[in-house]
């Protein structure tokens, strides 16, 4: 089943052409990564498909199960299903975590015509896909991201994704800022929640380290705002060996 | 220090520059209001005025070692004036948070004359509004640390968030120190919602009122952290918010 179609997907920010032309399909089941050199498009991809104010849309259609991405708005995008991995994740003072992803998470289940989860199960929830990613229940009565490390603000990330169970995760490199213990915590979080038949993954990275975690399916290399070649696992490490002017 | 009088003030008295004149006018005189805390008793306070217009005047004495938690929600009337005048005895601590909320042309205003009177007292001062339309939110602080008054502890932490570019913040915080060993700080932001947050909710699916609420809410909390009523508190904010949303 098709989940995510890109047709010919052209975007800029601030008036400068930035997705010139990016085709890319994927299926339910599937984990992509996307990788390239900086510049080439790659953030902006995800955040073109989150709906980010300032990332306009000039050509081009993504349809999302079936939907018109594009013609929705960013919170009607995550009730449909679609979960964004920031590369720099926000800081909310005030807001703790277990009230916002409450909030979230019933506010896309009533878009969805579901039933609103009660504290109780909601909190077992978050304890259990906190434990996922070894992370403290008490970090995450804390504010959103506030005083957070780099690595604890991605694991943060994976834990709202588990609380937040969306179909298609674009995680925009959620490896960056991360030691070694907290890749592999991340990677296999990122397996036990996606890596499922109806669910699929795009992977925005720069490096071949948490492709050896997360075992795409398709690798795709990004330059100047299209996907410029594709291949299997092998191309990451090709990639990682060459560099990406020689593959590219 | 002021007392009420029949003379309806005019926009030269500083206190009353940024003053909605016309609807003061329907409530004045003001009569001033005492609070005398004793000798090292504790107290607490919520002033959550009601009604179209409003102006209230405190005077409020701290005795040595005496203590008062004051807390103000000023939310939803066409006007609502608060002012206050502080005196700390030796020792004496004086904690005041609070809010205002407004839109369409409401004024609302907290106007603070805090006088550290005598030495080691401490005054703590969180001020946070919310302003919408064309709403005008005022806080005048002035704290004073009169000679000899060594040891004083004085803080102001004033922010202002504006929701629409029609809103009208004005903040002065003010010091005049005759002593010497004293700590005095003041802080005082006017600011938008910051966009990436709201666009980081929204990204996990709140819409964006909801997304707006849930920023406003944490930023208002701030003012009744530690109030004995604080939950209470919070509520009245959040509906308040609610209405302006």
């Amino acid at each position: 089943m098709t989940m995510l179609q890109i047709t010919d997907l052209k975007a800029e920010v601030a008036g400068k052409p930035i997705l010139k032309g990016l085709s890319l399909t994927v299926h339910a089941g599937e984990i992509h990564a996307i990788m390239g050199p900086n510049g080439a498009g790659k953030s902006t991809t995800g955040y073109v498909l989150g709906g980010r104010p300032g990332y306009e849309v000039t050509g081009g259609s993504v349809s999302f199960g079936g939907e018109d991405l594009l013609a929705l708005a960013p919170h009607e995008r995550a009730a449909a299903g679609l979960f964004l991995g920031f590369q720099y994740p926000v800081e909310i003072p005030g807001v703790s975590n277990v009230q916002f992803l409450r909030e979230a998470l019933n506010a896309q289940r009533k878009a969805r015509g579901e039933e609103p989860l009660s504290g109780g199960e909601f909190l077992k929830l978050a304890r259990e896909k906190a434990a996922l990613l070894r992370m403290d229940m008490d970090m995450l009565k804390r504010p959103v991201n506030v005083g957070f490390s780099g690595g604890e603000k991605k694991r943060a990330e994976m834990v709202q994704m588990g609380i937040l169970d969306p179909k298609l995760a674009i995680l925009d490199e959620t490896d960056s800022g991360l030691d070694i213990d907290a890749l592999r915590i991340c990677g296999e979080g990122i397996n036990a929640i996606m890596r499922k038949p109806d669910k699929a993954v795009l992977l925005i990275t720069h490096y071949q380290r948490l492709l050896d975690y997360v075992k795409p399916d398709y690798v795709h290399v990004l330059a100047g705002g299209r996907i410029v070649r594709t291949g299997g696992p092998e191309l990451a490490h090709q990639l990682e060996r060459e560099g990406y002017e020689a593959v590219a | 220090m002021n007392t009420a009088t029949a003379l309806l003030p005019t926009r030269r008295d500083e206190d009353f520059r940024y003053a909605d004149l016309g609807a003061l006018e329907r409530v004045w005189p003001v009569a001033v209001e005492e609070i005398a805390v004793p000798a090292g008793e504790v107290c607490e306070r919520v002033i959550v005025p009601e009604g179209e217009a409003v102006a209230r005047h405190l005077a409020i004495t701290l005795a040595p070692g005496a203590s008062l938690d004051l807390r103000v929600l000023n939310a939803g009337h066409a006007y609502g004036r608060i002012a206050l005048d502080v005196r700390l005895e030796r020792g004496a601590r004086f904690t005041l948070g609070a809010a205002q909320v407004g839109g369409a042309g409401q004024v609302l205003e907290l106007v603070t004359n805090v006088v550290h009177a005598g030495p080691d007292a401490s005054s703590r001062q969180i001020i946070r509004s919310v302003l919408g339309g064309e709403a005008i939110g005022t806080y005048l602080g002035k704290v004073m640390v009169a000679r000899g008054a060594d040891g004083t502890d004085g803080e102001q932490s004033v922010r202002a968030m504006l929701l629409d570019r029609t809103a009208t913040a004005n903040a002065r915080p003010e010091l005049e120190i005759y002593a010497d060993d004293v700590k005095c700080t003041h802080g005082c932001a006017v600011g938008e919602l910051d966009a990436n947050g709201l666009f980081y909710l929204q990204s996990r699916g709140l819409p964006p009122a909801e997304a707006k609420r849930l920023m406003l809410q944490a930023f208002l909390a701030k003012a009744f952290v530690g109030a004995g009523e604080e939950e209470r508190l919070d509520e009245a904010a959040l509906a308040a918010l609610e209405a302006l949303l």
